[in-house]
């Protein structure tokens, strides 16, 4: 049971947007600018970014939606499990990494991203506008996994749906309902 | 205060989030129509009390800029009760508010530690003081957002100026005008919304 009365049978986030359109509208605006709109680092960079963030902070919906949308974008699940396991071993870029490591200080409070990450990831190639996004991603999703469980949503552990999920956002984003 | 360079080269002159929302304009919009909805709309509770909440999350997560600025809008929609304010942070269970918010405050402090915290308990308290669904979800959805807010504006290492008159001014002027129309202050026409 959720904590309030969300409509029935949406899973998830879904359930809170459709309980409160006013706040559901600029929340999914920001994710999808955040995630989906072009930028230097691939939507399915920016999606791993969101899906370890959701994974730190433990909340099974954001990262199984969000880990099958990186999947989608990326064309297989490898990288998606081994950032959740441990990052610096996975598949992907050592900007990446560094911007990894960023989020992670971001998720566990702002304070703790030092001078010396932000250096590291620039050494790697990063820019201001990628350290400002990895900023906001991984606060964003403190907020939306927040969100879906400080309100008891209803998650359901259906694997074919969150692929479905996944392949729906990856192909049109956060604008509109994916059901 | 020593000055700290912020992470990334953000405008000179903008304090706190607006230095970072003037950086990327197209963040800027979703974020300031978050926070007008949640705590300018038209609503059950007070924006003084919604600006409580907002102002307490802000404290737990150790945010100077956000604590500050929303404790000075807060102020100015509670007839300039600035003691109220700090009442709030410090000690709310004994603060001049009603039993109504302080079991919503107790939802929020717990959404700030995570959202797993949350029990059907807390809610029932919430509920037995007359708190309404819309109520508790927006009081989960404030504590999310400035668990956002605080991490964006302390994870881009902001410059957090530590002038309470400032902050003073600052909040009468959000206050009375609402977040969406001062940021035609700082971005261009196109992001500051409708």
């Amino acid at each position: 049971m959720a904590h309030v009365a969300l409509p029935e049978g949406l899973p998830g986030i879904s359930g809170g947007f459709a309980f409160r359109p006013e706040t559901a509208k600029p929340m999914r605006e920001l994710a999808h600018i955040l995630l989906h709109e072009p930028g230097s680092l691939t939507p399915g960079e920016r999606e791993l970014i969101a899906t370890y963030v959701s994974s730190q902070n433990d909340c099974y919906f954001c990262q199984t939606s969000h880990g099958a949308a990186a999947a989608a974008h990326l064309g297989g699940d490898e990288s998606v499990k081994q950032v959740k396991t441990d990052f610096q071993t996975a598949p992907v870029t050592p900007k990446l990494k560094a911007l990894l490591a960023i989020a992670g200080k971001v998720q566990r409070g702002g304070k703790n991203v030092t001078a010396e990450d932000v250096a590291h990831a620039r050494s790697l190639g990063a820019t201001d506008l990628e350290i400002h996004d990895t900023v906001l991603i991984a606060a964003a999703f403190s907020m939306y996994n927040r969100y879906v469980d400080g309100l008891g949503t209803w998650q359901p552990e259906d694997q074919t749906m969150y692929a479905t999920m996944g392949k729906h956002l990856a192909e049109h984003g956060y604008l509109k309902p994916s059901h | 205060m020593t000055h700290i360079m912020p992470h990334i080269a953000l405008p000179d002159g903008m304090p706190g989030i607006r230095g970072a929302m003037a950086f990327r304009p197209e963040t800027a919009k979703p974020l300031n129509e978050l926070v007008e909805v949640l705590l300018c709309g038209p609503h059950s509770l007070t924006p003084g009390e919604r600006e409580l909440i907002a102002t307490y999350v802000s404290s737990l997560n150790d945010c100077h800029y956000c604590r500050s600025i929303h404790g000075a809008i807060a102020a100015a929609h509670l007839n300039g009760d600035e003691d109220l304010v700090k009442r709030v942070k410090a000690d709310f269970q004994h603060a001049a508010i009603s039993d109504k918010l302080k079991a919503l405050l107790i939802v929020a402090a717990k959404v700030q530690k995570g959202g797993k915290n949350v029990t059907a308990e807390d809610i029932a308290h919430a509920r037995g003081k007359g708190a309404t669904d819309l109520e508790i979800h927006d009081t989960v959805l404030i504590a999310a957002a400035f668990c956002m807010y605080n991490r964006y504006v302390d994870g881009l290492g902001t410059t957090q100026p530590h002038d309470e008159a400032l902050y003073r001014e600052r909040g009468k002027k959000v206050a009375r005008e609402g977040y969406i129309s001062v940021s035609k202050t700082y971005l261009p026409a196109e992001a500051a919304a409708h």
